[in-house]
């Protein structure tokens, strides 16, 4: 049975300007993305890992290609359709200051809710099972200005959780955090996985941890080509040191 | 916290009615409070039969229910539009200082205004009560469309820009090409013409007759109607246009939804009241700090109740008694806003977001 919740036919993904020109960023990628796995985006900076999680999500339309989520093209999709589908949690800071903890995460029911916005009683019990799920349930009466870092991160992976998706896509969640947090995040994202059968595609630098959490890794290069593989493979890994121009001497840290 | 909320919303009614009353009681004329309230409920058939009484009032009466009434309900209307207006623009450019004024959408309302008055002259006064009413129809049409045309071709920027930042700047821009435009109008104009128009610029609540707010109502209430429909998609935007965009929210119908109705909001206050500045700016602010949130669900409640009492305020210190006249309303309104938007900055340069 083909258990893929998205899957990318020889995508080109990119940027368009204005009226003509366009500026690709990556040229016939393919991969395939299954119910309850996670994987490991790795590459080094600016090769086009966000580019592709935007891709991959709808937020910026493939220049080329067919690209899946279930069984529909993405271009059919609406905009409440796809956001039931997949979640995201971006890179970058939300400026919503006054905002309550528990208000940002209900947002996460918009695509369930009726015009109104009102929460029915089952998403009120959603929104209280993420926070648990997080373990931020401490943190749902501060608002976002009162959050450190690593709380408004867990706070913004219980907003993409409370969408109750079958896919999220996660760009560097761990970049300003410490050690602990990092740990943390990862864990629960991976324990999300396991048992919600979500799937996962998180990017990050912190190539260590991603090892430990990933059942596979996308690992892309700085021409913007995806390599597929696995965190226990010994040729893997060495492919991973040469796109990261990591010396032999450095391999202990890559498995 | 609910209580609170509810606790905060019956005082601030409270407050909007009591100043409503305060400006239709006060006036350069000292009229009886007992003699008002006789006026305004009394209906005037009443008083015909009762025979002398109703030529002794008729002087009051027509201060009241067609000076002082008119003038309280239009700060109201005005208020709350300009307040809603002004949040709309906020939600949507994430930007604390982005209002009616910013965008050009109140200089677009104004160059209209502008060609009418100064082309084909405001023959008396030059409020747009006072215009015959072919000339006022014409006023508040030149106001709504120049709004509209400004609105118009920032959507159609919008299509090529992605970034809100970028927008906004824009709409700057052509508030400055519709500014230069009026200005080179105003050189080449006779100088009476001048002066019906720079009288409009200064704003006033107190130049509308029924007729007008027969139009005024209308409008403010489809745009608040239609508020209330955006509360779920303004508070996701709350988050960034991408995320709203990840959660199911079609960013470029309630991009263009809610421009409209913040274009027709600040055309409509603008054609009968002038230019008003800083209530739209100010008001949205002074909400999410009274009820200490950024929910839309009270926010934009809150800002209609706010901005109405606002108004209502600059309303009546522009006619405080004893001053021998009526100060200009913009002002006022200056005076009052100027503090909320620097105390708003000076907590955004403090690294705390401003929504």
């Amino acid at each position: 049975m083909d258990t893929s919740v998205i899957k990318a036919l020889c995508i080109d993904t990119g940027y368009r300007h204005g009226f003509r020109s366009t500026k690709r960023i990556s040229e016939c990628l393919s991969a395939n993305l299954f119910t309850g796995e996670v994987v490991g985006l790795i590459g080094p900076n600016g090769c086009g890992k966000s580019t592709l999680l935007r891709s991959l999500c709808g937020l910026q339309p493939i220049l080329k290609g067919a690209l899946y989520v279930g069984e529909k093209e993405i271009a059919h999709m609406s905009p409440i359709q796809l956001a039931r589908k997949i979640s995201v949690v971006l890179t970058g800071r939300v400026h919503a200051g006054h905002l309550k903890a528990e208000t940002l995460v209900s947002l996460g029911r918009y695509p369930h809710t009726k015009l109104s916005g009102g929460l029915s009683s089952r998403d009120r019990e959603v929104v209280d099972r993420v926070f648990s799920a997080v373990g931020a349930e401490a943190l749902q009466y501060r608002t976002v200005d009162e959050l450190s870092d690593g709380e408004l991160q867990k706070v913004m992976v219980a907003r993409a959780l409370a969408q109750e998706p079958r896919i999220m896509l996660l760009d560097e969640p761990t970049a300003f955090l410490d050690v602990t947090r990092k740990v943390e995040l990862m864990e629960l994202l991976r324990n999300i996985s396991r048992t919600q059968g979500t799937a996962v595609v998180v990017s990050s630098h912190d190539l260590d941890l991603l090892m430990r959490i990933s059942d596979r890794l996308w690992l892309m290069d700085e021409k913007g080509a995806l390599h597929k593989g696995e965190p226990r493979d010994a040729e893997f890994a060495r492919l991973i040191r040469s796109v990261f121009h990591i010396p032999a001497h450095y391999s202990s840290s890559i498995s | 916290m609910r209580r609170a909320v509810v606790v905060r919303f019956a005082l601030l009614l409270l407050v909007t009615l009591f100043l409503f009353a305060l400006d239709v009681f006060k006036g350069s004329v000292a009229i009886p409070l007992d003699r008002i309230f006789e006026i305004l409920t009394v209906p005037l058939e009443g008083l015909q039969k009762s025979g002398e009484l109703a030529t002794a009032y008729s002087g009051e009466r027509d201060i009241i229910l067609l000076f002082r009434l008119p003038r309280a309900v239009t700060s109201l209307l005005a208020g709350m539009g300009l307040a809603l207006s002004g949040l709309f623009m906020q939600t949507l450019f994430r930007n604390p200082l982005a209002g009616p004024s910013v965008l050009g959408i109140n200089a677009g309302a104004n160059l209209g205004v502008a060609l009418v008055i100064l082309i084909w002259g405001g023959a008396a006064g030059g409020f747009v009560a006072a215009l015959p009413f072919g000339m006022k129809a014409l006023v508040t049409a030149a106001s709504v469309l120049g709004a509209g045309g400004v609105l118009v071709v920032i959507l159609l920027v919008s299509r090529f820009i992605g970034s809100v930042t970028l927008l906004l700047l824009v709409g700057l821009m052509f508030g400055y090409l519709a500014n230069s435009l009026v200005t080179l109008l105003i050189h080449f104009s006779a100088a009476s013409r001048v002066q019906s128009y720079l009288q409009w610029t200064f704003g006033t609540f107190g130049a509308t007759t029924w007729d007008d707010i027969h139009i005024m109502l209308p409008v403010v209430l489809a745009a608040v109607v239609l508020g209330m429909f955006l509360i779920k998609s303004l508070n996701a935007l709350l988050l960034g246009e991408e995320y709203a965009r990840s959660m199911g929210v079609a960013v470029m119908r309630i991009r263009m939804t809610v421009i409209t109705a913040g274009a027709l909001l600040a055309g409509v206050v603008t054609a009968f009241c002038g230019p008003v500045t800083f209530v739209g700016v100010a008001v949205p602010h002074i909400a999410r700090g009274v009820f200490r949130t950024a929910d839309h669900r009270i926010v934009v409640p809150a800002t209609l109740l706010l901005g109405g009492a606002i108004a209502l305020i600059a309303d009546i210190v522009s006619h405080l008694p004893g001053q021998g006249g009526i100060l200009p309303l913009n002002s006022v309104t200056a005076l009052l806003g100027v503090p909320v938007v620097v105390w708003v900055l000076m907590r955004n340069r403090a690294g705390r977001s401003y929504i």
